[in-house]
């Protein structure tokens, strides 16, 4: 009998998820399609086959954009979810540990010292910067014994906010804190065919996740008890925050710092389904997508022809969901 | 060291560090240089005052030394509703708003937030502060994306307006708005100077302090709208500096040990004061202006202010 109501509340909650997967697959589909066909020059479906400018302009800006921005939105939730699961606290993420600010100052300092370089060399500075941070703050992370829920969000945002002063200083310093300011700020307006093929570095990290996710939750719970399972705690620690690393430079590098997708989205799918590893992660990948989709999508129509970056707007939503979060979780 | 003699050492700093900022390397034309920096100290001072005044109030009532109104987002939502009036007004009159008009209406609807930070803080339960502090941090970032995201939709015309608001500058002059500053700031502490003294009940914790036969609540409420104003007066004219109240009122702590609150302010008013002055001395002549005194106060406070929630941490636990 038990076994039995067991298996059908399983039952339940595995065909809960197929919804919920059919759902955001749906979503996505739809919000692509939209992101597809949004935009200054007006494009129908059927000038694709017969209009060759437009057809030009969809393939070397639309289907770019559109891919991107799922990619990121997929990627950046993933980063969170890992960096959570490894600091076991809902409240860690790229923003709120200094690493969207630390792999702003790697492309920084490439710009700076290294004046003429390719966006490869960028990436590797961002991504060394990004590495050593997340490396630093889940060290910190593991020194705090008591897991106060909130006071390591605060220091990694203050950590951040020291690292973005040291930023401004140099830009400061060299005249470029315009253009920093600028192109740092997340904006898919200028990805394009030829520039934004270093975005599928998060294809394989994401795949990693998903084999290696029970394994980061082990590593969260502590090092001796990762050893006692039989984990190899460094190296789990060490792939996670590459994995971390890798999709935020990629993504700061391609198209800007985009705030608070790594935290706002693991917490929400958390709290439609729980948190069963395996069937967490595919929906925080398509949620994350869809949150960039849509948030793409308004900032193209709110000042057509002109666009609000994404930057933005994923500030805005994502300040307010954070701000409701933080209300909920201190009650 | 007696806390006479300490007072008299940081009275001998301030006044040398005036003296100083006005007649080091003043060049030929005495007038045009003794003109333009006699408005940018005025500034500062203006500023240095309001800060401390608000920031030594705020942690009073709230009973903490971590946070500050800038902290808790107060200067971010005063550029916000800066933009805001701007935003609206520039949409349905064809005039451009004066910055004195903008000024008045923003201390107005700053008055309407106090009322809502009243609320945050002095809520039904008390809140973990290592809670409000994160909350004071979002809403921070979060309303100045707000207002990033109205210069991105507003008429280049009125930008031009707001943008003066954005960045931390003393060299900017803008007497009209000095003068109204300056008068809000007397106006503010005179009103509020009789109440200071009630602070130091306050210190004592709510209960405490109804036993003593205190209206613990309508002094609250009367702070809360003294910061409100105190934070419009120093954002208005400069900008937000965020790290400059806990910078100054965590050294005038140290420094001078006395409970008496109404020496608090003042001295911490003139350690703000000379923090100021310093720090601009040091950018113009020492760095040659290649640096802003906003990046390195933010870089310092932060470090700084790091330290502190280390410490606070360990003393909770």
């Amino acid at each position: 009998m038990r076994l039995y109501i067991c298996k059908r509340i399983n039952l339940r909650t595995k065909n809960r998820s197929v919804i919920y997967y059919t759902i955001a697959v749906c979503c996505i589909l739809l919000l692509a399609w939209i992101s597809l066909f949004t935009g200054v020059k007006d494009i129908r479906i059927t000038d694709l086959l017969g209009d060759e400018d437009k057809l030009m302009v969809f393939v070397i800006s639309r289907i770019p954009r559109t891919l991107a921005l799922i990619l990121v939105g997929a990627g950046l939730s993933i980063a969170g979810f890992i960096m959570q699961q490894l600091s076991q606290n809902r409240f860690v993420s790229p923003t709120t540990s200094g690493a969207l600010e630390a792999s702003k100052m790697g492309i920084l300092f490439a710009l700076v010292f290294l004046p003429e370089t390719s966006l490869a060399v960028r990436m590797l500075a961002a991504l060394l910067f990004t590495f050593l941070s997340s490396l630093l703050f889940i060290w910190f992370v593991r020194q705090v014994k008591d897991k106060n829920t909130v006071f390591i969000p605060l220091v990694g945002i203050m950590f951040s906010s020291i690292l973005a002063s040291i930023s401004t200083f140099f830009a400061y310093k060299n005249n470029i804190i315009q253009n920093t300011q600028e192109w740092l700020l997340g904006d898919f307006s200028s990805v394009m065919q030829g520039q934004y093929e270093v975005v599928y570095i998060i294809l394989p990290t994401v795949l990693i996740s998903y084999l290696y996710a029970e394994r980061f939750t082990i590593a969260g719970m502590g090092k001796s008890f990762a050893t006692n399972l039989g984990l190899s705690f460094h190296t789990v620690v060490n792939i996670g925050l590459v994995a971390v690393s890798l999709v935020v430079s990629a993504s700061v590098v391609t198209v800007g710092a985009i705030p608070f997708v790594g935290l706002i989205v693991p917490n929400v799918v958390s709290m439609l389904i729980g948190d069963n590893l395996r069937r967490v992660l595919p929906v925080t990948a398509f949620l994350g997508a869809a949150l960039l989709l849509v948030c793409d999508i308004v900032g193209r129509l709110l000042v057509f022809p002109y666009e609000i970056p994404i930057g933005m707007t994923i500030g805005v939503v994502g300040g307010i969901a954070f701000f409701l979060l933080i209300l909920k979780k201190s009650k | 060291m007696k806390l006479g003699h300490k007072i008299i050492i940081l009275i001998t700093l301030l006044v040398v560090s005036v003296v100083l900022f006005m007649t080091y390397d003043t060049g030929s034309n005495l007038h045009y240089v003794w003109s333009r920096r006699g408005i940018r100290l005025a500034t500062m001072l203006v500023v240095g005052v309001s800060i401390a005044f608000s920031s030594v109030i705020f942690q009073t009532i709230t009973n903490n030394r971590i946070l500050t109104p800038s902290i808790m987002g107060y200067e971010s939502i005063f550029i916000l509703f800066q933009t805001l009036i701007v935003f609206f007004y520039g949409d349905k009159a064809f005039k451009v708003i004066s910055q004195q008009e903008n000024f008045f209406y923003a201390v107005l609807l700053m008055l309407g937030f106090s009322v809502f930070m009243y609320l945050l803080i002095f809520g039904r339960q008390r809140k973990n502060i290592f809670y409000l502090l994160l909350m004071g941090m979002v809403m921070g970032t979060l309303f100045n994306t707000l207002s990033q995201f109205l210069h991105i939709v507003i008429d280049p015309n009125e930008f031009s307006i707001v943008q003066n608001f954005m960045f931390v500058s003393f060299a900017k002059m803008n007497v009209k708005l000095l003068s109204i500053a300056t008068i809000t700031l007397i106006g503010t502490l005179i009103l509020a100077h009789r109440y200071v003294k009630f602070l130091d009940v306050i210190a004592l914790g709510k209960d405490h302090a109804i036993n003593l036969g205190i209206d613990y609540n309508k002094l609250i409420r009367l702070f809360m709208l003294t910061i409100a104003l105190l934070v419009s007066v120093s954002t208005a004219l400069v900008g937000p500096i965020t790290f400059l109240g806990i910078l100054v009122t965590n050294l005038t702590y140290e420094l001078f040990k006395t409970n008496k609150h109404i020496q608090t302010v003042w001295l911490c008013s003139a350690v703000a004061c000379i923090c100021l002055i310093a720090g601009q001395f040091f950018v113009e002549h020492v760095l040659s202006f290649s640096t802003t005194v906003s990046i390195v106060i933010n870089f310092v406070g932060g470090v700084y202010f790091m330290y502190l929630i280390w410490n606070t941490r360990k003393k909770i636990s």
